[in-house]
């Protein structure tokens, strides 16, 4: 596949700042390393983890979801079609 | 900050389960007792037991574990949650019964209703935090604390000659004939908690079952009262506590 051409997204997780306390765990079980710190604090005073993941390299493989302490983690994997297809 | 296109068709692979509640946790960042909290909801969720349980709570850092917890729960006197989880499984057999404590609560003041209650063979499971010392009062040195860990009361280290060495709970109820089900699992890594799910739903299925004591003990980091990063609390995990602490199922019987 060129790298030109714009991948399509198979995958994203959704971080609830609401539960994240920054610990990093995420980030360092991320085997595409795409998580990182961000340096915008929230309302409980930690700096969560975020995904902003622009050339989509998520391959919602959960293991952020996994090791996170706090539940923060959701994730979504794009539906597959009746052949086993990615749409 | 969100700037992901949320309107492409994607299916929820992973999310919060429902045995726990939409609570935040006090617990500081990076500590073990939130995936073990997870792992318990997600293990009820998926027998279908999350109406049927009732859990004990200890004294310690997750004493209000019943505000995370989407079940009945119960608090227990410090140490005693064996002893209240056999009255109420006596009392109503049909229940699934379980007990959540720590080191401090169930190796020091709680041991010997721990000891009594495996060999009693009641049919409760137990799931045993250790992080090798005593998170909520402020690091003391734990039954559990590793010998040359420095703690707030061990500042040179822990020294044999003059503390004793570490209970090994797992290995230790092992040799009892009550106990049906003793496993040691570790919350580090991805690849550990794995692991520590299937154990953790093993030991519930023993009750189910109706086979007898169960009892899982699960490593877990303390970065705050270990003075670590959480990434650096994982590691020292895995490089000082599982040498000490073998992982693996130590009694299986019936499942």
């Amino acid at each position: 596949m060129s790298e030109e051409k714009k991948k399509e997204r198979r995958a994203r997780i959704a971080i609830d700042e609401h539960f994240c306390k920054g610990c990093g765990l995420c980030v360092d079980a991320c085997p595409q390393h795409i998580i990182e710190i961000s340096s915008q604090v929230t309302s409980s005073g930690y700096y969560p983890a975020a995904c902003p993941d622009p050339q989509s390299k998520c391959t919602g493989c959960t293991l952020c979801a996994r090791v996170c302490p706090d539940v923060a983690i959701e994730v979504f994997v794009k539906q597959k079609t009746n052949h086993g297809e990615r749409e | 900050m969100e700037t992901i296109d949320k309107t492409d068709k994607m299916d929820r692979v992973f999310q919060r389960p429902e045995a726990l509640t939409k609570a935040t946790t006090h617990y500081c960042p990076g500590c073990g007792h939130g995936v073990a909290h997870r792992l318990i909801a997600e293990v009820l969720d998926e027998l279908g037991i999350r109406e049927q349980t009732v859990g004990v709570a200890p004294v310690g850092c997750s004493v209000l574990m019943y505000n995370y917890m989407n079940i009945d729960m119960l608090e227990a006197a410090h140490g005693r949650a064996p002893a209240v989880a056999t009255g109420f499984k006596r009392a109503r057999p049909d229940l699934t019964v379980f007990c959540y404590q720590g080191d401090g609560d169930l190796a020091a003041i709680g041991m010997g209703e721990t000891i009594a209650a495996a060999a009693r063979g009641e049919k409760i499971c137990v799931i045993f935090v250790n992080n090798a010392t005593y998170g909520m009062t402020g690091g003391q040195m734990a039954p559990t604390t590793l010998v040359g860990q420095k703690t707030s009361t061990s500042a040179q280290g822990r020294m044999s000659e003059r503390c004793g060495f570490p209970i090994k709970v797992a290995e230790m109820l092992s040799v009892l004939d009550g106990p049906q089900y003793i496993a040691r699992v570790s919350v580090s890594s991805a690849k550990y908690i794995a692991r520590a799910k299937q154990a953790i739903k093993k030991a519930f299925e023993v009750q189910q079952l109706d086979l007898g004591y169960s009892l899982v003990e699960v490593l877990s980091p303390c970065p705050t009262d270990w003075h670590m990063t959480p990434q650096q609390a994982v590691n020292w995990l895995e490089e000082n506590m599982l040498p000490y602490y073998p992982l693996g199922e130590f009694k299986v019987q019936g499942v």
